[in-house]
């Protein structure tokens, strides 16, 4: 559905950030892009939204394809209106404005969209939502602002749904909370999923696939049970050494995982 | 009790007018952060339309102020798309700058099509004598505080109901954010400064109808800066009351006590307010989560 092919991303006409970066999303699933601080995944994810323009961030190199057409020369509304929204890390809600002309603004690109229903189904997956649609953004928590970013990338009904470290700053039950809708999300609506996350041991829980960045580009890539095995995955992502102790991290939970990625 | 009912209509028309004019100044700022210095002149063209299609091609005036407001639409998305646009990324203080050009240049341009004398034109909308508990005003006071109202209202319902509105407020909260739901900022700018522009061309056309169109209207201008800083630069509701305060204000002083303090009286309470309020009476608050 969404394929990159050795991007390069330029800052400022000279830092460049992303160094030949691939990967591929297929539909219906949920794939990880996993890294540590300033490893370049938000970089990729605008490059890929068309956010990059107002970071004065250029795409020198490579190409962006998604269902089948070349997207990365086109502008970030164009993008959201081809089925590609992206959930900026940080949440971003606006703050002014209420619950619900949150979740309004969400939609602004469908045509003929079903106000009620739409919103309906964003409130059937995150009822707090419902409780405070009245109230001002700003005054929400951050795991109610988190939801709320997620719905509205929903009202969008985008095909290609892109969350940026949906996890970064809450607290643990409130992170496995998201999780779980996020994967209702992707089983229910059958939005395909990009997930961006330093939390890599979550992410593998939900990934269909798994995609580990360094540095520009990609460096490791594979089934979320296979990257679970790798030595250095266990020791750099999931916080586990060799012998098998546990650092900081809880033991993985091992997932009895239907490898739908290869029926 | 005559002259105070009086001083508070005449009182509550100018606020009305003022707060139409204030209405686009705040608009802009909210959108996009600039602040447009030429907003009086947009004011002033608005009133030489309405002239131009009133008394030099005898048109109906209703049927005049359509043609005004399309004019007046057509002039705000044509200064944003050629001159503000080109300016997006520059430092505040040259895009500024460029707003008070684009001022000189609007007046200039008024001078050369309408000359620089005050035109009277025969009131397009009715001026007989209204009694109002004891007090004479002029019907087109009433019509003006009326349309005023009304205009203000719709803006209201524009902003808290429609997608385009509700749209540009998100474009004033966070810019990237919104341009990553694909609400485009350079389309939201247009509707600004195309907004803007329609509230200060039925603002100059309200004003033309009461006292003539003349060079001077372009003073609104000024007398937009006490209204917006009262009322809190980015507050549409701010931009309302903080007009008919000022209205009130300058009506009171120089009915009481004499003309020439109206002028200065304004900026005096701007002081004071803004010393116990300082982002205005009702400027956006910093929201911080604890
Ligand atoms: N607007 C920008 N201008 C210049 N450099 C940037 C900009 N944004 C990010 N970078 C740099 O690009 C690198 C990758 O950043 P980012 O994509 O945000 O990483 P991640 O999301 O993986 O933490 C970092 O070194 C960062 O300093
Ligand atoms: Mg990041």
């Amino acid at each position: 559905m969404l394929s990159l092919n050795n991007v390069e991303v330029i800052y400022n006409k000279v830092i460049l950030v992303l160094k030949g970066m691939s990967l591929q999303v297929p539909q219906g699933k949920i794939v990880a892009l996993l890294g540590s601080n300033g490893a370049g995944k938000s970089t990729t994810l605008k490059a890929i939204s068309g956010l990059l323009k107002p970071d004065n961030g250029e795409v020198t190199d490579g190409s962006i394809e998604f269902m089948g057409e070349r997207i990365h020369h086109r502008d970030a509304a164009e993008i959201v209106r081809m089925g590609i929204f992206q959930v900026m890390e940080g949440r971003r809600v606006f703050e002014h404005l209420t619950v619900e002309e949150n979740l309004i603004a969400g939609g602004y690109t469908r045509r003929g969209l079903n106000l009620n229903r739409e919103l309906e189904m964003v409130y059937h997956y995150f009822p707090r939502l419902k409780e405070r649609r009245t109230q001002r953004a700003g005054y929400l928590s951050g795991g109610e602002q988190q939801m709320l970013a997620i719905g509205r990338a929903l009202m969008a009904q985008p095909r290609l749904m892109m969350l940026d470290e949906p996890s970064l700053g809450l607290a643990p039950l409130l992170v496995a909370e998201i999780f779980h809708i996020i994967q209702r999300i992707n089983q229910e609506q059958g939005t395909t999923l990009l997930l961006v996350e330093q939390n890599a041991n979550l992410a593998l829980q939900v990934a269909d696939y798994a995609y580990i960045m360094e540095n520009g580009r990609i460096v490791l890539e594979g089934y979320p049970n296979d990257l679970r095995q790798n030595a250095d995955v266990r020791e750099f992502y999931l916080g586990l050494s060799e012998v098998g102790q546990r650092k900081s991290y809880r033991e993985v939970k091992h997932y009895k995982r239907r490898k739908r990625w290869l029926s | 009790m005559e002259l105070f009912l009086q001083l508070t209509l005449t009182g509550l028309t100018n606020g009305a007018i003022l707060a139409l004019a204030a209405l686009g100044f705040v608009l802009i700022y909210k959108a996009s952060d600039v602040i447009n210095f030429a907003q009086g002149e947009f004011l002033l063209i608005g009133a030489y339309l309405i002239y131009a299609m009133v008394v030099q091609f005898g048109l109906h005036w209703t049927l005049g102020m359509v043609i005004t407001l399309l004019i007046a639409i057509l002039l705000g998305v044509l200064i944003e798309r050629l001159i503000l646009r080109p300016m997006i990324g520059e430092p505040l203080i040259s895009v500024i700058m460029v707003t008070i050009g684009l001022s000189s240049l609007l007046r200039a341009v008024v001078s050369t099509i309408w000359g620089n004398l005050p035109q009277a034109f025969p009131s397009f909308i009715p001026t007989q004598a209204v009694q109002i508990l004891g007090a004479k005003v002029g019907a087109d006071r009433l019509w003006a505080i009326g349309i005023a109202m009304l205009m203000l209202l719709v803006f209201n319902l524009f902003f808290s109901k429609s997608k385009e509105g509700i749209a540009m407020r998100a474009v004033a909260d966070d810019q990237t954010a919104a341009l990553s739901m694909g609400i485009s900022v350079s389309h939201i700018f247009a509707w600004a400064w195309a907004l803007a522009a329609v509230s200060a061309a039925i603002a100059g056309a309200l004003v033309a109808n009461i006292v003539g169109v003349g060079p001077e209207l372009s003073n609104f201008g000024l007398r937009v800066f006490p209204v917006v800083i009262l009322g809190g630069l980015d507050s549409i509701p701010g931009a309302i009351i903080g007009g008919i305060i000022i209205g009130l204000l300058e009506a009171y002083t120089g009915g009481y006590i004499g003309q020439g303090l109206n002028q200065v009286l304004p900026f005096i309470i701007l002081i004071l307010i803004l010393m116990i309020r300082p982002y205005g009476l009702f400027g956006k608050e910093i929201i911080e989560r604890v």
